[in-house]
């Protein structure tokens, strides 16, 4: 008797779980059904990582991306509207997502994603449908190589790896190094060559890198690696990747006894990989933006605003790269005076001295920025500004 | 490879190693009596960290009370999950019970992502157990030496329970056949509630001791031990206990020296797992210590 009730009573829970799930999907699919009926609305397609590994950074970018809709819900007289869909920080989900957006929600144009290897996979369907993306911070190269529907407001790698090899050896003083890259993401495996060319080069020396080993998404374990580059002792390691793995890696490292500096991409600014490497120094970063250093008009209001919308937060770089692809989506619909996805991709290539919140960005032929690097390093528990690097 | 890096890669291959075996001891265990593979046990250590975790610091209870408070909670979830889940599949063919397991892991790591999100926290690490210790050039965490320790004194503790005890051999009756077991008298529920106790709670430790060492946790961190461990528990013979130990630090010390004698193939470690697992089973098909069982007709 006892058994009988406690089953049915689970599975009526389990029921109403799923009704509940249920209703949330339904209603927003409603919703949106509505929405499409309506011509005077511009939809804006947003495919980002809300969970899994890379959520935190999605949901930065995320937070960018709707404070500049407030700022600016409207453009030619219509009202924008954002469709945001999670891709679940895996390649076939962000495919999933750009197909959603493409032929379900029919948006106008598309921003996304963090992460490269996300918006490489997103890339291929926009352009078939040729519906323009915006990348926020996908910083691979061949993200927007052979797309011209694939536009971004962030540097490169090429430029990323020179700048950190750079700073490694002019500032550092370093004449070996070492690289611990996640071979599944492409940003860190291209990040890692670009830096290894540009190391190379500077310490003209062929065998200038002295480990080079590697792990996957995922991994918690990195001590036979890292006992590896250890043993080699290279003046620094450069550890592309993702926040999540990057910032145990980063404590292993300290806690093994690796005192060399350790650098990394702009992956690196978010709170999940401080609150993992606080305690430890000698932690160096590129990144795209500063909230201690505005370059422009717009940098300034962002900040205002954004201290305004979330109060509590750090001002990040996701979340000033979001809000650029949103505005110039929309300065780009207003120079195009049409949401004819095709007019967009034509006034989106033509961007030229565009002011946004991370700097002034001019798009060539590939559909790629030029920018400023800023130059970050971990202090007192906090991320410092460094330095900043101009694109030459 | 001079000796001290030999040394190191021996401790972190001991950490990673003694780490899979104790979570493989729990699902040996179960399998050995009841044959069959609970893929909820991975989850089951999910549950465990976020218990300690939400123990420690929202509630700011001592660590000792709620790790102890996290065990109980994991051994009470895996006995209701054999009651609602597995107990009514009993008579149905073995597979219906496996399928059945599968949907229970899907489902809790569905109900973390809703109830508690996707994004990662960062678990406690308590002064007291765990702290940096060096000699020479070599450096590790308290860890390595109190997660072996542990796991040898379960392996011990379950073995006795299991060959020496009144329940015990209540067990190994079950295992041998669930009716005849029934007939002399066994009562069969609570022998297999008391199967699910002490396997969920060496899931529990596992898991507690997993993100101590690891201490970063989210829904979905029970699948990659969980199926590392069962790998390693296949590997020495599923159903064997002592063969759950030795697989597991077969594939810790494997992964790590794979990595340090060959670091251009440490990408493949996790390829490098099956690889063994395939090798042995080639040669094995029991597993290193496993039993060959003649089915009765």
């Amino acid at each position: 008797m006892f058994k009988k009730k406690y089953f049915t009573l689970i599975a009526l829970l389990l029921v109403a779980a799923m009704a509940l799930a249920g209703c949330g999907g339904g209603g927003a699919e409603k919703k949106e059904a509505a929405k499409d009926s309506a011509s005077d609305v511009i939809k804006i397609g947003v495919f980002e990582p809300l969970t899994g590994t890379n959520a935190a950074g999605g949901e930065m970018t995320v937070e960018g991306i709707k404070l500049a809709n407030q700022l600016f819900p409207e453009v030619n007289g219509k009202k924008v509207e954002l469709v945001i869909v999670d891709n679940k920080s895996e390649k076939q989900e962000a495919a999933n997502a750009v197909e959603r957006l493409v032929s379900k929600d029919k948006v106008n144009v598309i921003i996304g994603s963090y992460g490269s290897s996300l918006s490489m996979a997103g890339g291929p369907i926009a352009k078939e449908a040729g519906i323009p993306v915006i990348g926020c911070s996908p910083t691979n190269p061949a993200v927007t190589l052979g797309n011209d529907y694939y536009f971004r407001v962030c540097f490169i790698d090429p430029f990323q790896g020179t700048v950190m090899a750079n700073y490694a050896v002019e500032k550092l003083g370093a004449k070996t190094a070492a690289i611990i890259q996640d071979v599944q993401q492409d940003y860190s495996v291209g990040l890692s060559n670009y830096f290894e060319k540009a190391f190379k080069k500077l310490t003209n020396n062929e065998n200038a890198i002295v480990a080079k080993v590697n792990y996957n998404t995922g991994d918690k374990d990195f001590s036979s690696q890292l006992t590896t580059v250890k043993a080699k002792n290279p003046d620094v390691i450069f550890a592309p990747g993702n926040f999540l793995e990057c910032g145990i890696l980063v404590e292993k490292a300290r806690e093994l006894g690796i005192t060399v500096p350790i650098l990394g991409g702009d992956t690196w600014e978010a709170e999940e990989f401080l609150s993992r490497v606080k305690n430890t120094k000698d932690i160096y970063f590129s990144t795209h933006f500063d909230a201690d250093h505005p370059v422009t008009e717009m940098s300034t209001k962002f900040m205002e605003e954004y201290k305004k919308a979330y109060p509590g937060k750090q001002v990040n770089a996701f979340g000033a790269l979001g809000f650029d692809a949103y505005i110039l989506a929309l300065d780009a619909i207003k120079r195009a005076g049409s949401a004819d996805p095709q007019a967009i991709r034509d006034a989106l290539a033509a961007t030229k001295d565009f002011q946004g919140a991370t700097g002034i960005i001019t798009l060539d032929a590939n559909g790629d920025a030029t920018k400023t690097a800023i130059i970050k390093k971990v202090v007192d528990g906090k991320f410092a500004y460094e330095g900043k690097v101009e694109p030459k | 490879m001079t000796g001290e890096i030999f040394l190191q890669n021996l401790a972190n291959g001991i950490s990673l190693g003694s780490l899979y075996a104790l979570i493989a001891i729990g699902y040996t265990m179960v399998y050995g009596i009841l044959r069959l593979i609970n893929f909820a046990h991975a989850d089951l250590l999910m549950v465990a960290a976020y218990v300690a975790f939400y123990g420690i610091l929202v509630f700011t209870l001592p660590w000792w009370l709620s790790f102890l408070i996290a065990i109980v909670v994991t051994a009470i979830l895996g006995v209701s999950i054999e009651k609602v889940a597995y107990r009514p599949l009993r008579d149905a063919p073995r597979i219906s019970v496996l399928i059945s397991a599968i949907g229970v892991s899907f489902l809790l790591e569905n109900l973390g992502i809703v109830a508690i999100g996707a994004r990662p926290k960062s678990f406690p690490r308590p002064e007291d157990i765990v702290w940096n210790i060096n000699i020479g050039d070599i450096s590790f965490l308290s860890l390595t030496i109190i997660i072996p320790l542990i796991t040898v004194i379960l392996l011990v503790a379950v073995t006795y329970m299991v060959n020496k005890t009144k329940i015990g051999t209540a067990m190994r009756a079950v295992s041998r056949d669930f009716e005849t077991a029934s007939l002399m008298a066994v009562d069969v529920n609570k022998v297999v509630s008391a199967t699910f106790v002490v396997g969920s709670s060496l899931a529990a430790v596992g898991g507690i001791m997993w993100s101590l060492q690891y201490p970063q946790i989210d829904p979905l961190m029970g699948v990659f031990p969980g199926l590392k461990c069962f790998i390693a528990a296949v590997m020495g013979g599923i159903g064997s206990i002592p063969g759950a130990m030795l697989g597991g630090f077969i594939l810790g010390m494997g992964e790590v020296f794979l990595v340090a004698f060959m670091p251009e193939l440490s990408g493949y470690r996790d390829a490098f797992a099956f690889v063994i697992l395939i090798f042995i089973l080639l040669f094995k098909p029991t597993g290193i210590l496993g039993e060959n069982v003649v089915e009765k007709v």
